[in-house]
């Protein structure tokens, strides 16, 4: 009982990091109606700028997001105008095949800096373990539980207590009705991508510290991810938390009783007959017609 | 200038362009025979699969618009089905070559190193039947789920083929029997294989876009439920042209299996094979007949020189694992480039300047026309292109 106990727990708390990243990923859906298959670049981007970080100024991976969040903000803000923007008839299908061309080159460029060697982030919270009862949880599963709770608190409160959250609400309720009532839905969309960018930096630094990466890794991830935003419903917050809760749970829970190679076979099962009786997902709304 | 010649215009283009298409049919089948060079006739193969791979996907998503990103996963399945089958009922010539598999189809003896390519059409099958409950749950959904739907359903069959050893022998993976066939004979049955499966592709392709089936799913295409409203059966036929397309990818798997002589889940179950299929038909133009094959042709090709390229770039001579990284870079780069500066995809491009042409000239003949004979002004179809091309 007490293992299966353990992987509800682990679950849970890893299953928050992966809410960070696909928040970041259903938000961009929502707001710009775009699917980013390069998240899972972004994701293990993220992870190799921490440990740039950790190995050439030993600073710590906490510390560190202080300069790659902002960083990969930037970089989210300036794809966005550079890439996605120019891009106005099939957004669907161009910013897909976009968004993949970028995955690429940063896996390229990974490459180019790191070699496709697998590597791990360290720390004394990775290594060590708090006792509770019978077994031990690394304390890193708890720091990154505590860092996507704060990261997760303060864009709900960007989203629901701010001005620009209305605007970002507006925007991805009705992008046309948005602009006519006078929000620069161009703007909103450039820092929402960055802001989804930044997520994955800190999303990316605690799955460094679980999971040894390399550049190749992204491809694991956002198959991931986007069954986790389809699940939850595209669009919705709500949705992608559960989802990402859910995945985890069902995945460790999975490993323990049967065997670790069917964990996400589960998990993808489980998915398409949840779509058989509820195609929008757990949150989402029914797709009217087309616009 | 009036309607005669316009007609007669009309017929003579349509003459160039069988003239056209025959001579290169001609120029495909003689290829091989013309530079039958080892790396010269494997880039072909490659990239007759493509233009195969992406005139069947093109049946289904370029006519309904529904974008899958998961044909990977029959793909795989092809290339599975026909190392699964010579392995269990030792069809083909063997490993060690030490006994000769044949395979006696329709009273007709197939010898040892043909036999896989009989069973192709039967992988096709498989894959199709697989597609049905597939595609049945996927085409619940639209758009953007659809998609990633598609992109879920691939990586369950790229676990499959990892977890299910006793069948595919995990990430072994599996081995295909190797054919006696000499240099420079080797590749020619693999070519000659995929392109009469492009053919084939090309011509259901053309039924389709022919026919009121056709039209139906392009009527979902523009507006789905309005379509329904008129009457088009629309769960039926995107599954039918679903299922029709993992049809021949199926098939190009098995070939592709046969041709590479062992089967990975990484490279069956290949992520990178959705986006070039997907990638190559929006470059060539969604919905037309000729636009695969030219995405195909123009994209496999270099795709092929840019893998080799980065070892002649590097200082090093590209050891390791860095060329793949330039590699990664340059295609990615170009891919981007390309997809902003054509947005539209090549052959909407040319049959818009080439609509535009013809328009421009009617225009021009009309106006002579009115200023000394008063005759009615003609609107001209443009036709020339061949592909009509949708908005």
């Amino acid at each position: 009982m007490t293992i299966y106990l353990e992987a509800v727990v682990v679950g849970l708390l890893s299953g928050s990091v992966y809410a960070l990243m696909s928040s970041g990923l259903t938000l961009i859906f929502g707001v710009m109606d775009i699917i980013n298959i390069a998240q899972g670049a972004f994701v293990v981007l993220g992870a190799y700028l921490s440990y740039a970080l950790a190995q050439h100024f030993h600073l710590d991976l906490f510390l560190g997001l202080l300069f790659t969040m902002p960083a990969m903000f930037v970089l989210g803000v300036l794809i966005e105008w550079l890439f996605i923007r120019p891009l106005k008839r099939e957004r669907t299908m161009f910013s897909l095949l976009v968004t993949y061309a970028l995955a690429l080159i940063i896996e390229g460029a990974l490459i180019l800096a790191f070699s496709s060697t697998n590597v791990k982030l360290n720390a004394w919270y990775v290594t060590a373990s708090l006792p509770i009862g019978d077994f031990y949880l690394p304390y890193m599963y708890l720091f990154s539980f505590g860092l996507s709770v704060i990261l997760l608190g303060g864009l709900y409160l960007l989203l629901y207590r701010t001005r620009f959250g209305t605007s970002v609400r507006a925007s991805m309720q009705n992008r046309t009705a948005a602009e006519l009532i006078g929000i620069d839905v161009e703007r909103v969309s450039a820092i929402t991508f960055g802001i989804g960018v930044a997520l994955t930096a800190a999303g990316g630094m605690a799955f460094g510290t679980t999971m040894a990466f390399n550049p190749g890794s992204s491809y694991d991830l956002i198959s991931r991810l986007l069954v986790i935003i389809v699940l939850g419903g595209m669009g919705s917050l709500r949705g992608a938390l559960i989802g990402s809760l859910a995945l985890l749970v069902v995945q460790d829970v999975t490993s323990v009783a049967w065997s670790p190679i069917w964990a996400s076979t589960v998990f993808y099962i489980l998915l398409v007959l949840l779509l058989l009786f509820r195609p929008q997902g757990i949150f989402g709304r029914l797709e009217g017609r087309r616009q | 200038m009036n309607i005669a010649t316009n007609v007669r215009w009309q017929e003579a283009a349509k003459i160039v362009k069988m003239v056209a298409l025959l001579v290169l049919l001609i120029a495909a089948l003689l290829f091989p025979l013309y530079s039958p060079d080892l790396a010269t006739t494997s880039i072909a193969v490659f990239t007759l699969m493509f233009a195969a791979a992406t005139t069947a996907w093109n049946i289904f998503s370029g006519y309904t618009g529904y974008i899958a990103l998961g044909h990977a996963a029959f793909f795989g399945t092809g290339a599975y089905a026909l190392g699964i089958m010579c392995q269990r009922w030792h069809i083909g010539p063997q490993l060690l070559g030490t006994s000769k598999g044949d395979l006696t189809v329709l009273f007709l003896h197939v010898s040892a190193d043909y036999a896989p390519f009989v069973l192709v059409p039967l992988t096709g099958l498989i894959a199709a039947l697989i597609a049905v409950p597939l595609g049945w749950i996927a085409l619940r959904t639209r758009r953007h789920t659809f998609i990633v739907i598609t992109i879920a359903i691939f990586f369950v069959f790229q676990l499959l083929a990892y977890n299910l050893r006793g069948l595919t022998h995990g990430s072994a993976g599996l081995e295909l029997p190797l054919p006696s066939w000499t240099y420079p004979f080797y590749n020619f049955p693999f070519y000659y294989a995929m392109l009469a499966i492009l053919l084939l592709a090309l011509a259901v392709s053309w039924w389709v876009r022919h026919s009121k089936y056709g039209l139906g799913l392009l009527a979902i295409r523009d507006d789905e439920d309005r379509a329904l409203g008129l009457g088009v059966n629309t769960g039926p036929s995107k599954l039918a042209a679903f299922v029709i397309s993992a049809f021949f990818v199926g098939m190009l798997g098995a070939v592709w299996a046969y041709f590479l002589g062992s089967t990975f889940p990484q490279s069956a179950f290949d992520p990178l094979f959705d986006i070039a299929v997907a990638l190559m038909g929006f470059m060539g133009g969604m919905g037309t007949l000729a636009g695969p094959i030219i995405g195909a042709l123009l994209l496999e090709p270099t795709k092929q020189y840019f893998q080799f390229l980065p070892a002649l770039l590097l200082p090093n001579g590209g050891k390791g694992g860095d060329a793949g990284g330039l590699y990664l870079v340059i295609y990615g780069g170009l891919f981007l480039v390309i997809m902003l500066l054509l947005p539209e995809g090549i052959v909407p491009t040319l049959g818009k300047w080439w609509s535009n042409r013809l328009a421009r000239r009617a225009d021009s003949a009309a106006s002579r026309a009115t200023a000394t004979d008063q005759e009615p002004l003609v609107a001209v179809e443009p036709t020339g292109t061949g592909e009509e091309v949708n908005p």
